[in-house]
């Protein structure tokens, strides 16, 4: 089954061919970064560091990789206002979720 | 009456965004507080937990590692699959789209092997607290792993037939996949750190 190059499907979709282009150039340049971060991610954990600062360098580095595929591979560099104000929303909603049953048990919490 | 569903083609003058990516983005969101949720019940049985094991203790950090590269690695070939609709080139669709398919196979044979490796050494949800979250979160994210890749499979597949009827609107289905793949990604993300690592 080949439609390449048929009249009817040239230039599918809203999107130009620099755009596709600087899309596909994003995406291999997000793919090696989280090839790196996830090196770093496991190369952070054989260092054996205190563990209140190895939670929070493991979340970072997830941060950054979350950061990274929501921004480009989900498009979100270009994406439209009512997106964010969708996300936006769910983050508002999100962090008492995953704050208050932690904040319930804040006093007698342990890290080892 | 026509059931029909408008602007899956052309984006609502009002939003400027077709309907489908809405509905994608709201269950994306309700998809964040689903996982939100589970991760909220694992930081409070961890800081509650005055013995909580170092993840290695039960877990296979190289397998697990090797899990984080093939779902990066799928990520890409699906932004590759809907670039390749873009650029009109079907057949780079089809090879881009099989690769994130086998991606998700591999996904799931490495999953295989740390199940099964974990209950041959008997260890169940029921055994402590920390398999019954490392349990039910992994559990959850391969099933979105199984429906990611049943939706992929479709569009490779019996699907792609509206690629030669309605380019457009196939193509924007398959970026609305894409996305739902990309959450699947993400999940894991965090999930690897914060189960394996820490």
């Amino acid at each position: 089954m080949s439609d390449s190059h048929d009249p009817k499907h040239a230039h599918a979709g809203h999107h130009s061919p620099e755009e596709v282009d600087r899309y596909v150039r994003a995406a291999y340049f997000v793919f090696g970064s989280l090839l790196v971060l996830t090196g770093f991610t496991v190369g952070a954990y054989f260092l054996h560091l205190p563990k209140r600062f190895a939670i929070t360098l493991a979340l970072a580095i997830a941060a950054t990789k979350g950061t990274l595929v929501a921004a480009w591979f989900m498009h979100l560099v270009s994406e439209r206002k009512l997106i964010f104000w969708m996300l936006g929303l769910t983050a508002v909603l999100f962090l008492p979720l995953l704050l208050l049953p932690t904040l319930t048990v804040l006093d007698h919490i342990h890290l080892r | 009456m026509s059931m029909e569903i408008p602007y899956t083609v052309e984006a609502r003058p009002d939003t400027g965004l077709t309907n489908g990516k809405i509905g994608i983005w709201l269950f994306l969101a309700s998809e964040v507080m689903l996982f939100g949720s589970l991760f909220a019940s694992y930081v409070m049985l961890r800081v509650g937990n005055a013995h909580w094991p170092p993840g290695a203790t039960y877990l296979n950090i190289p397998l697990a590692t090797l899990n984080t590269v093939i779902l990066i690695s799928s990520s890409v070939t699906m932004v590759l699959a809907w670039a390749s609709l873009a650029r009109n080139d079907f057949g780079r669709f089809r090879l881009f789209m099989g690769i994130t398919i086998l991606c998700g196979f591999g996904f799931l044979t490495v999953k295989y092997f740390e199940y099964s490796a974990k209950f041959h050494h008997e260890l169940y949800p029921s055994t402590n607290t920390f398999l019954a979250i490392y349990f039910t979160l992994t559990g959850l994210h391969m099933l979105h792993v199984i429906g990611g890749m049943a939706v992929n499979g479709y569009f490779w597949g019996p699907g792609s037939a509206q690629w030669k009827t309605e380019p457009v609107h196939f193509m924007n289905r398959v970026e609305n996949a894409g996305l739902f793949w990309h959450l699947v990604d993400l999940v894991w993300i965090f999930l690897f750190p914060i189960l394996y690592l820490l």
